[in-house]
């Protein structure tokens, strides 16, 4: 066992000697090292870098020889063009930088497998692309959201294009109204998010199935959704409203309108936690923006309404006698199962009501209202036998009483018989 | 011809039981009478609400399980499932409180009339005894239905036993049957509640109501004065006199326990969860508030001593006093009025009902 360990600890120690070695024959960092050694130069921040740790290292990327120059004492040496030194690209030639390899099939085959090769082809095609070509050096190349020579992969909590760190990096230049004035967007959209339904789930409760803001407009192709495309963005998570939506009778005339399918109604980047009030014919609905009394729209709104209230009403009148009864000491847990069946019953119909078609949610919520009728038995029928223990106990307080008494009027006799005893 | 059997029934069993000398002691048992008397039903009641403990126990015994697992839905099981499952266990929860606040009357009504003195210094010891046994019921008893609340406040009060220096880990090991509040801690609970508990109350409650039996009802001090200067005290037999008035009061108990299990019923709560966070509000019993409320307003430090140690410390030697309270009280004895022990009498019972006002209000 012993010499197992010196073993292992032989080898440990040859390794780490090796690894400080190859760092240390690197004429880039020896040199760099000596001109700043603080905690942001690049030759101290390359050591977290993923691809100094997967063996590249500044010659890598900057070209140049790093086996010459520092013992000669000739730092040219190493950064000798004619070695295929390209010193520091330009903010344009940035992303052709990274894609010489990131973009090369066999080389990144060997380094990450796994690893996509596309960015930069659907960088050219994004916004910031484009703008880039026609000699905008303010729009974001590929070191403005994955830093530089510091990269982490995106799975790190730290990097700044992880999925919890996005819409920071996105607003670090879309939230800056001077920086983004000469674009003419608005620069609200971080404030929005953040206070929207994905925002709380993601920037709050850390919760990563929530949309960032690459996941409706891609990363490295980064692009407004075009208004024909917003329910096939939003689709992406919900699914099942962008299938009720497509074949519903608002698709076509919307298209032909160019309202945007679901921010019409949810709105953009600010996508509060839908409420019942949204639907029919209430001051709070979305559908009477569009659809006036007596129109049938309007009709139909009022009946999908009129559905979800009262499967909603009936829920909540069941719960509370569920609640009753428990209070009670009367066992529900099979009532209240069922009573969770019909719950997720009204989800569904709230989901359904992306069909805008009153039959599809009365389907829904009729399946439901009989499941609630079940359970408004059961409750009733339970609280009848509180009533029969209630019986119960009126009887056996009588007994009782009845007992007490006698025993009292039998104590008294005996008091009165003794008392008569004594004055004798 | 069916007196002539019970004749030779009762001949043969008194042969061979005594019945007859029973009987003559039972006749001539007297009870005075005096306008404090009312105190005397104290003791009785306790007695018949424990005689109710007994029986819904084993009742419950029928259907419980000693686990981690399995104590919840046990429980669970026989407030929903059994027949007047609910009753037995709802019974069985109120009337363990009803015995305590009973028991703690029948102690302070002693106190107060220094009943404790000479020659009943030991049914007085007995009776200490059976109330720290009674506690010992309590905090074992709210444990076994695994609840969130329960668990959480079995963790507190262990944890209280544990702070103790040199000796508080061993206690906690062995209360807890380890490190933690877990199964192994309600099994031994258990135990603790069905089966060493009552055998010591056992034996103790026989000693203490042998030893009323033999030395009779106390007088209070005036009374007793007045009979030392030949003044005749009336009595009333405890058969049937006494026993109709006592009989009386446990029906109509009897009559209270079952209102309260059927309007009231005991909660019984979620299941303990180790692993989740302390539910807000955690309290024990309500017995146990006035000191779990003086624990907490003691200082984190007293010059050196840590604050909490001086509480335990404190309430340690007031159980222990009042274990020699007979031995303290040398002037009823002579019985000369003690207006000291009077009045600290008052003040503890004003302490614990403030304390305990506290502890809920808090």
């Amino acid at each position: 066992m012993s010499r197992l360990k010196l073993i292992l600890g032989l080898i440990g120690a040859i390794s780490i000697w090796i690894g400080n070695q190859s760092a240390f024959s690197d004429t880039c960092l020896q040199c760099h090292l000596e001109l700043d050694s603080s905690p942001n130069s690049p030759a101290v921040l390359i050591n977290n870098d993923i691809h100094y740790q997967r063996g590249l290292s500044c010659a890598d990327c900057h070209g140049g020889d790093p086996t010459v120059g520092y013992k000669e004492g000739d730092p040219t040496l190493a950064m000798d063009p004619g070695k295929g030194f390209r010193g520091v690209p330009s903010y344009d030639q940035i992303p052709e930088f990274c894609g010489q390899c990131h973009s090369d099939v066999e080389y990144m085959r060997k380094i990450e497998p796994k690893q996509r090769v596309d960015q930069l082809q659907l960088y050219w095609t994004s916004i910031h692309g484009k703008n880039l070509k026609l000699g905008d050096n303010k729009v974001a190349q590929c070191v403005s959201c994955h830093g530089v020579h510091n990269i982490l992969p995106a799975s790190d909590t730290r990097s700044p294009v992880n999925q919890h760190n996005v819409p920071k990096t996105c607003a670090k230049c879309h939230s800056q109204a001077n920086y983004m004035a000469s674009y003419k967007i608005p620069t609200d959209q971080y404030d929005k998010y953040a206070q929207s339904v994905h925002g709380k789930l993601l920037l709050e409760r850390g919760d990563k199935s929530a949309p960032a803001c690459n996941s409706c407009h891609g990363n490295h192709g980064a692009a407004p959704p075009g208004l024909a495309s917003i329910s096939a963005a939003c689709g992406e998570c919900h699914g099942l409203n962008r299938d009720l939506f497509n074949k519903s009778p608002h698709k076509k005339p919307w298209e032909e309108m160019g309202l945007p399918e679901c921010v019409q109604c949810h709105g953009q980047h600010l996508v509060l936690s839908p409420n019942d009030e949204q639907i029919g014919t209430g001051k709070d609905s979305y559908c009477i923006q569009c659809h006036s009394e007596g129109e049938a729209g309007y009709r139909a709104a009022a009946q999908i309404k009129s559905s979800i209230d009262s499967l909603k009403m009936k829920i909540t009148r069941a719960a509370e006698a569920l609640e009753q009864a428990e209070k009670l000491g009367v066992d529900i847990d099979d009532a209240r199962f069922e009573l969770g069946e019909a719950s997720n019953g009204l989800t569904e119909a709230r989901n359904k009501v992306h069909s805008f078609t009153p039959a599809i949610v009365a389907e829904v919520t009729s399946a439901s209202l009989a499941k609630i009728e079940n359970v408004q038995t059961v409750g009733e029928n339970r609280l009848k036998g509180l009533w029969h223990r209630q019986l119960g106990l009126l009887f056996s307080s009588i007994i009782i009483l009845l007992l007490a008494s006698l025993l009292f009027v039998k104590m008294r006799t005996l008091d009165k018989k003794r008392k008569n005893k004594t004055q004798n | 011809m069916a007196s002539i059997k019970y004749q030779n029934i009762y001949n043969w069993l008194d042969e061979r039981v005594g019945l007859r000398s029973i009987e003559e002691l039972a006749r001539h048992k007297q009870v005075p009478r005096h306008n404090r008397t009312i105190w005397y039903y104290f003791g009785g009641m306790t007695l018949f609400l424990f005689g109710i403990q007994a029986v819904t126990g084993i009742f419950l015994l029928l259907y419980y399980r000693p686990t981690a697992e399995a104590a919840y839905e046990s429980v669970k099981f026989i407030s929903t499932e059994v027949h007047f499952g609910w009753l037995v266990r709802s019974v069985h929860s109120w009337s363990a409180n009803l015995m305590i606040a009973a028991l703690f009357v029948h102690m302070f009504s002693v106190f107060l009339l220094k009943s404790y003195r000479r020659p009943r210094e030991v049914t007085w010891i007995t009776g200490v005894i059976l109330l720290f046994i009674s506690l010992g019921f309590g905090f074992s008893g709210y444990l076994l239905p695994w609840n969130k609340l329960a668990y959480f406040a079995t963790k507190v009060g262990t944890d209280i036993a544990g702070s103790l220096p040199v000796i508080g880990g061993p206690i906690l090991t062995f209360l807890r049957g380890g490190e933690e509040v877990t199964g192994a801690t309600l099994t031994r609970f258990f135990g603790m509640h069905v089966a060493v508990l009552p055998m010591v109350t056992a034996a103790m409650l026989g000693i203490h109501l042998y030893l009323v039996q033999k030395h009779g009802m106390a007088l209070p001090i005036k009374e007793a004065r007045e009979e030392s200067q030949g003044k005749t005290i009336e009595t009333i037999p405890f058969i049937p006199d006494f026993l109709y008035r006592d009989v009386i009061g446990w029906i109509l108990a009897l009559g209270i326990l079952v209102f309260l299990a059927s309007i009231f019923p005991w909660e019984l709560g979620t299941k303990a969860d180790p692993l989740a966070s302390a539910p807000a509000g955690i309290r024990p019993e309500w017995f146990f508030v006035f000191m779990f409320q003086t624990l907490k307003y003691i200082p984190a430090k007293i010059l050196f001593i840590e604050g909490e140690l001086l509480g335990i410390a404190g309430f340690s030697l007031a159980g222990l006093i009042l274990f020699f309270i007979p031995f303290l009280d040398r002037k009823s004895n002579d019985l000369k009025d003690n207006r000291l022990f009077l009045i600290l009498g008052v003040v503890v019972i004003l302490y614990i009902i403030v304390l305990t006002i506290l502890g809920y209000s808090s």
